[in-house]
């Protein structure tokens, strides 16, 4: 590792160097204070240091004004610290538009990673440099935490809900993954490695291996096999909703409601069919639920799939395999994904 | 719990003077006990204050099931306890003016009474509970609703849901939020009925008390106190009534 | 001048019965009501989890020494950091000052015979043994390990250790933490001696009311969240684990809505004891008295309000984490004034570095750190980074153990003569409070360094190159274990053969050291009449104005 400081996480996105200048400005700023209280606790305390045992300083009346200057100060850099710390959270949490989509399940103590192409790994992910990615976690279990030190990045993974999670890697390398919430007997375990990769060794390595189907494409089989088929198609409009261009729309619910169509839309409605009721449609819903009967992954599958049925929605640059994108390419391929089979 | 019943009796000390050691004078031990017992009241609110939020958030998350769990209470029952209660606290309030007044003959009924209203309230609640588990209402592995609502899980066991099941205006409910409903009606009214035990707890020992002739015009304080318990305890009731029985009604 | 302090030269004769030789036998001891006493009963008890807890922190650090989990295997390392975590803040932080030192002090700072209810502050210390002892059955009997933070769903479905018989533990202890708190803001307000009015009393009185309103305004809420826990553990119906039909973000609002409030619990107490400490060895009457009083008040109503702080990266909206922190922000500015009140104070001073001293200047240096670190923590874009890592843990070391530990063991220090009617040996005190000083800033300091570096907290083995920063925390750890037998030997050793004290032996202003070293049972022999503020070691028509401009 070759490091400019001994004591710095390496430098590998686009994030890590905002993070890094707001530290050295933390630091500063605390080196400064520490100095200061510690310097003047010193210097008093040598200056006037007991001389006789019996005596006793003359009072001292405080001073109103000294007091508002050491709170208004301190109040004033208090804020800049949150303005400027809550501008690169806000750069860390709002989700690019056009990113490369990887979903993540966490378990007990592992990481699943699924790749819009179909690419499955396990504690490791591949990602190409200059390219935003965007992951969208959850959990089979318990909480866990996706931290990638290098790029200053991490999100809890919760149960029952999607987390997000972004960012751009600058330069190629292999860096830590860890799990930071502690998630049980093996948690130190629950570690791997992120692989950043120059886009055209990305590709190869996307293209490498056994080909697999796509995430959407394996989504797809499953919505067959579920009979979701049946009543989710344009001929069976009284059935169920028909959810080509449904994907990052809004949708009117039968008590007024408008919700937009999002993973975790997508993902309550398989899970539990009753608690969103589309208008027009009959309530109770005639779907069955499907918790407890799918796994993470597959729900992950089956919301590619129904991403991949609204091309314009503009969610997902996953490109697919078959067809290799340009590198650090944008939204530009998600057109073909609906019939891409 | 223990410690209000403690901070009730705090400073009784022996029968002899009502005056506690630490204690500069009656205005001062009376001064302390009455700030102890607000304050623990502030403690009870927040331990209540935990499951009202839970409550809350559930009940503006699961909606239709929390009326459908709330359905399935008595209100006749609900609502005769709320009467017992609210006349409690009235006869409460009686005893705690014939203390200051010195009728201890008044006292002493005026606690009794107190006590039996205390004690039909608990009568009741029990037999609430009883049918509670009886219909397999409390959560847990044998939890069930009844005949005539269908729940979430038994339609998706059903093949072809579709056909089968024309009730319309119905919503499907999920079984577990429904359990949620009587966990926190069991968790709420659980540590109501604990507290009212308590209470009437600490009536008891009122009641041997003034048979002794403790309490005076000048020293009787444990009995203000109890009262203030006592009231405490009537509100928290007042609040779970509508939240909890009266629920489902505008359904 | 009857305005003023005692001068050193007061004599006041040693009764022949005080507190100590009033009784004697087990029985004069467990069933006593005299607040000297059972601050003392506190004393014991808490000192022995403190051991516990330590021992536990010293197989952390044998294990962390190599970055290979060898030492231990990790489902036992994960049962010493949550035991580590438990024993130290529930049975140790918590009670530490207020319980001890507050119970002893408070009612001789105030004037008054006892505390307002005697009994419940006797019961108050069975309600923690008896948590106490569950605790150590849980332990025992294979112990828990779920962190102490005891996060749903991992502490309701998917751990199968001791989770039930540790809450329990934990919840019943609470209820002595209220009884403490309730009993001190009764005392407070309706014992104090004639004179002595609310801007009159020491900075610690004001320290512990702040403390006692969070005791009593949190600790319920913790109480109800481990019961809804252990319940939802028991019965499988649960608010808090998603598989049913709960959310275990919610868990993490009431668990930090109390938890949070509790590191104040920890550290405003010791805030109370430096202030006394630098009043008295300086000679001079505190900088911005009331600045310091309301800064309490201010940290213990601010500090329920910062609780989402600690859920930054836990899928918590965006605008929730901007409140949470700009709050964080605000709560860090009462401890600042304090900090820069304390410094000033020291202007035109007599200061004598004895060993209480040395702890305050321990205290307010590190202190300052761990605050300071508390800001990169409350800044969002940082805090992602370093959340859950090494950089936290080092961060409330820094306030719980440079900061409220030193201001414990400094108080203990300060009123050992009062306590005990003996002098400690200031040779080995100063030895102590240096080893102490030296071990805790090799154990904590890299602390920070590897959470920058990312290393994860909890982590029983680790990567490679973490290894020289924990190599020398394991050191630091080493002698600071040293440190803290020091003070337990040569105190226990000098209630016997230390030098006799005399009854305002620094000497200091407060009523406390008005009365005989040791007091005797009802403190006083007669009510005292205040008439002096706080601190008043020269009558306050010589003071000068310092810093107006």
């Amino acid at each position: 590792m070759q490091q400019w400081i001994p004591f710095m996480p390496e430098d590998a996105s686009t994030l890590s160097g905002r993070v890094d200048n707001f530290y050295f400005f933390l630091v500063g700023l605390s080196v400064f204070f520490f100095t200061l209280i510690a310097g003047l606790e010193i210097y008093f305390a040598l200056k006037y240091r007991r001389q006789r045992p019996d005596e006793i300083p003359r009072p001292v009346r405080s001073a109103v004004r000294l007091e508002v200057v050491w709170i208004v100060i301190p109040f004033i850099l208090s804020m800049t610290i949150f303005a400027w710390g809550a501008s690169i959270y806000f750069s860390m949490y709002r989700m690019p538009k056009d990113a490369l989509e990887i979903y993540v399940v966490g378990k007990q103590w592992m990481w699943k990673l699924q790749h819009m192409e179909g690419q499955r790994e396990i504690n490791e992910l591949h990602v190409p440099v200059g390219r935003k990615v965007k992951l969208i976690i959850t959990t089979e279990d318990v909480i866990h935490s996706f931290y990638v030190p290098a790029f200053r990045v991490k999100v809890d993974a919760v149960p029952g809900r999607y987390t997000y999670l972004w960012f751009e890697a600058t330069k190629p390398g292999r860096y830590h993954l860890y799990c930071a919430e502690y998630c049980g007997t093996n948690h130190s375990g629950m570690i791997g490695w992120v692989y950043a990769m120059e886009p055209a060794d990305y590709q190869a390595w996307l293209g490498g291996g056994a080909p697999e189907e796509s995430l959407a494409d394996s989504g797809e089989k499953l919505f067959q096999q579920l009979a979701c088929n049946n009543c989710h198609r344009a001929g069976a409009r009284d059935r169920g909703p028909v959810l080509d261009g449904l994907f990052g729309n809004p949708v009117a619910l039968d008590n007024g409601q408008t919700v937009l169509a999002d993973e975790s839309y997508l993902r309550e409605s398989i899970l539990n069919s009753q608690a969103k009721i589309v208008a027009g449609f009959q309530r109770p819903s005639l779907m069955p639920t499907f918790q407890g009967q799918i796994s993470e992954e597959q729900l992950l599958q089956l919301i590619a799939y129904i991403k991949s049925l609204s091309p314009q929605a503009g969610a997902g640059g996953a490109s697919p395999a078959a067809s290799p994108s340009p590198p650090g390419g944008s939204s530009g391929t998600n057109s073909q994904q609906g019939n891409n089979k | 719990m223990a410690e209000s019943h403690a901070a009730t009796v705090e400073g009784s000390g022996p029968s002899t003077t009502a005056l506690a050691h630490h204690f500069e004078d009656m205005e001062q031990q009376r001064e302390a006990g009455t700030l102890g017992m607000w304050v623990f009241l502030i403690t009870e609110i927040m331990f209540f204050g935990g499951m009202f939020l839970a409550y809350t958030l559930y009940r503006s998350k699961y909606p239709d099931e929390f009326a459908r769990g709330s359905r399935e209470l008595s209100i006749l029952l609900g609502g005769i306890n709320t009467v017992v209660l609210i006349g409690s606290s009235l006869t409460m309030a009686m005893a705690v003016h014939s203390a200051q007044t010195g009728n201890r003959k008044k006292l002493i009924g005026f606690l009794a009474v107190t006590l039996l209203l205390g004690l039909t309230f608990l009568g009741i609640k029990a037999v609430e509970y009883t049918e509670k588990f009886e219909h397999h209402h409390f959560p847990g592995v044998n939890f069930k609703l009844g005949e005539h609502s269908e729940t979430a899980s038994q339609v998706a066991q059903k093949p072809d849901g579709a056909a089968a099941q024309p009730q319309a205006q119905k919503p499907v409910l999920d079984s577990k939020r429904v359990q949620l409903f009587f966990w926190i009606y069991f968790a709420m009214t659980g540590m109501h009925a604990l507290h009212m035990i308590i209470g009437a707890g600490a009536l008891s020992f009122l009641i041997y008390y003034s048979r002794k002739g403790r309490y005076t015009p000048e020293y009787y304080a444990p009995v203000e106190l109890t009262g203030l318990y006592w009231h405490f305890v009537d509100i928290v009731w007042i609040f779970l009534f509508p939240l909890l029985y009266l629920l489902g009604l505008h359904e | 001048m009857i305005s003023t302090a005692p001068k050193p030269s007061e004599v006041i004769v040693p009764p022949q019965r005080h507190y100590l030789n009033a009784g004697y036998g087990v029985k004069s001891w467990l069933l006593t009501t005299d607040h000297k006493r059972i601050g003392l009963l506190y004393l014991a008890s808490i000192t022995l989890f403190f051991f516990l807890g330590g021992a536990f922190a010293t197989i952390i650090r044998l294990e962390l020494a190599t970055p290979a989990g060898d030492l231990v295997s990790s489902e036992n390392y994960n049962k010493f950091f949550t035991m580590h975590g438990v024993v130290m803040i529930f049975f140790f932080l918590i009670p530490s000052v207020p319980a001890v030192l507050g119970n002893f002090l408070i009612p001789l700072m105030i004037g008054a015979k006892d505390v307002a209810f005697p009994r419940l502050n006797l019961l108050s210390w069975y309600v923690y043994n008896i948590g106490a002892i569950i605790t150590l059955y849980a332990i025992i009997a294979g112990g828990v390990d779920t962190g102490w933070t005891f996060y749903a769903p991992l502490s309701t479905t998917y751990s199968n250790t001791n989770v039930m018989a540790t809450g329990v533990g934990i919840f019943i202890t609470g209820f002595s933490s209220i009884l403490t708190g309730l009993n001190f803001i009764v005392t407070i307000h309706t014992l104090r001696a004639p004179g002595l009015t609310w801007l009159k009393m020491p900075l610690f009185l004001w320290a512990h009311y702040a403390t006692s309103l969070i005791q009593v305004l949190g600790t319920p809420v913790i109480a109800i969240t481990i019961l809804l826990l252990a319940f939802e553990r028991a019965v499988h119906v649960g608010i808090f684990d998603p598989a049913l039909g709960g959310d275990p973000v919610l868990f993490q609002h009431l668990f930090w809505f109390y938890s949070h409030p509790a590191v104040y619990i920890m550290i405003l107490p010791s805030m109370g004891i430096v202030s006394e400490i630098v009043a008295t060895f300086v000679r001079k009457n505190i900088f911005g008295y009331k600045f310091i009083a309301f800064s309490s008040i201010a940290i213990a109503v601010f500090g329920f309000l910062v609780w989402g702080h600690h859920m930054f990266v836990s899928s918590q909206s965006v605008y929730a984490g901007m409140v949470f922190s700009f709050l964080s922000m605000a709560v860090a500015i009462p401890s600042a004034v304090k900090v820069f009140n304390w410094t000033a104070t020291l202007y035109k001073s007599s200061v004598s570095y004895q060993t209480p001293m040395l702890y305050a200047f321990g205290f307010i240096g590190l202190f300052t750190i761990g605050g300071l670190t508390g800001l990169f923590l409350a800044a969002l874009g940082f805090d992602v980074h370093v959340h859950d890592t090494y950089f936290v843990v080092a961060h409330f070391h820094y306030i719980m153990v440079g900061g409220a530990i030193m201001g414990y063991l400094g108080g203990l220090h300060y009123w050992w003569p009062k306590i005990s009617g003996r002098m400690y040996p200031e040779g080995w005190a100063k030895l102590g409070v240096l080893t102490i000083f030296v071990g805790f800033n090799l154990t904590f300091f890299p602390q920070f360094l590897l959470g920058y570096m990312g290393m994860p907290r909890r982590y029983h083995a680790y990567s490679e190159e973490f290894q020289v920063l924990n190599v020398m925390s394991s050191a630091g750890a080493s002698i600071l274990a040293v440190g803290y037998l020091l003070p337990m030997i040569y105190l226990i050793w000098s209630m016997r053969y230390g030098p006799v004290a005399s009854a305002n032996p620094w000497p200091s202003t407060g009523l406390e050291w008005r009365t005989s070293s040791p007091p005797p049972p009802e403190n006083f022999e007669k009510t005292p009449v205040v008439t002096w503020h706080a601190y008043e070691f020269k009558p306050r028509d010589q003071a000068e104005i310092v810093g107006e401009f």
